[in-house]
């Protein structure tokens, strides 16, 4: 029986759909056979991110409306031999879909995958309900920013108030340097503040937006932080024990050479 | 030339502690996300603690300030409460 886990976070543009792929695809790089669920209907990204926007033939109101089955609507990833995608629908709203639909489709997913990780999309209303309702584990993403932290903080309340006990804080887009100089929260600040286990630390890398540009997953790529940071997290949800890196970008000659001369 | 005047005065001047600011920020918000006390009831906690010191005390009641106050774990409500005099008791003699 696969585990259900939703990565949610309140505020938009956090990097909730960014970690879904990467997540994903690092554990399907360690043989787990895995579902990405788009729960974004309306506002569909996932595919995208993914590279596999122009494969989706079925999507999810689809298959929860009877025209598709189930094994129609996946997206097998030809890269990750074990890794599948079931997109969402662009055209309708949140509405086409109910938190018991959703419970029974992940039912169905369980049967077949060691992983469904459900991309929920930002908001608290129907979508976020949509999105949690399924879950066995939530994974809450936020930004060392007042704003994010804030609609994190509200989010955890209400998976709270659901009863999901599980759940696991991911910050990211931290910026070692304004970090050091005291102009950006630490990951400690944030824990202390919202008082949730983490489970992983994603820094700022600028491989993020390459990879996103030509929607391939960063984690085949060893020298990116942000990968290593990803695959970490993976081992992690195995329940390895891995310690705690915060993976920093070491400048080649290169960037340091432009950098002089661009004085930053 | 501006780049460099930039430059200089970024040698010179402190940068940092902003995120201080954005904790604190941060906390107070909090404390009244998760208290979730609306402003209404906000505003009748005032007007009934106004009534009761009034009737010992004169008070400005347009000087009254009211907050929820956060500290390490403990959360205070904190008024502020000017005084413009005391009424005299008359005195048993």
């Amino acid at each position: 029986m696969g585990k259900v886990i939703v990565v949610t976070s309140g505020k938009g543009g956090v990097g909730k759909t960014t970690a879904v792929a990467n997540i994903g695809t690092a554990l399907a790089s360690l043989d787990q056979k895995v579902a990405l669920v788009d729960a974004d209907i309306g506002l569909r990204n996932l595919d995208v991110v993914l590279g596999l926007e122009n494969r989706i033939v079925y999507d999810i109101v689809d298959v929860v409306e009877g025209r598709a089955k189930l094994k129609q609507a996946l997206i097998k990833d030809k890269r990750f031999p074990s890794l599948y995608l079931l997109p969402a629908a662009q055209t309708r709203d949140k509405e086409a879909v109910s938190p018991e639909d959703m419970i029974g489709l992940c039912n169905k997913l369980r049967e077949e995958f060691d992983f469904i990780i459900i991309d929920s999309p930002a908001g608290i209303e129907r979508g976020f309900k949509n999105a949690v309702t399924p879950a066995d584990m939530a994974i809450i993403v936020t930004t060392p920013e007042v704003s994010a932290v804030r609609d994190a903080d509200r989010v955890i309340g209400l998976l709270e108030a659901m009863e999901k006990e599980d759940s696991k804080l991911i910050v990211n887009r931290v910026r070692s340097k304004l970090v050091d100089r005291g102009d950006m929260l630490s990951v400690d600040d944030v824990l202390e503040i919202l008082s949730i286990e983490l489970i992983g630390v994603i820094p700022e890398d600028e491989h993020i937006i390459i990879s996103t540009n030509r929607g391939e997953p960063l984690v085949n790529n060893n020298t990116a932080p942000a990968g290593k940071s990803f695959m970490d997290i993976a081992r992690r949800i195995l329940g390895e024990d891995v310690p705690m890196n915060i993976y920093t970008d070491k400048d080649d000659l290169f960037t340091k050479f432009r950098r002089l001369f661009k004085w930053r | 030339m501006s780049v460099i005047i930039d430059a200089i005065k970024r040698l010179f001047t402190h940068e940092g502690g902003s995120k201080e600011i954005a904790k604190e920020r941060l906390k107070l918000v909090l404390i009244h996300d998760r208290t979730s006390i609306s402003s209404e009831i906000m505003e009748q906690i005032k007007e009934e603690i106004i009534q009761v010191i009034s009737k010992h005390l004169e008070i400005d009641k347009d000087g009254v300030e009211f907050s929820l106050e956060g500290e390490e774990n403990s959360v205070a409500l904190v008024a502020n409460i000017p005084i413009k005099g005391l009424r005299r008791h008359k005195k048993k003699s």
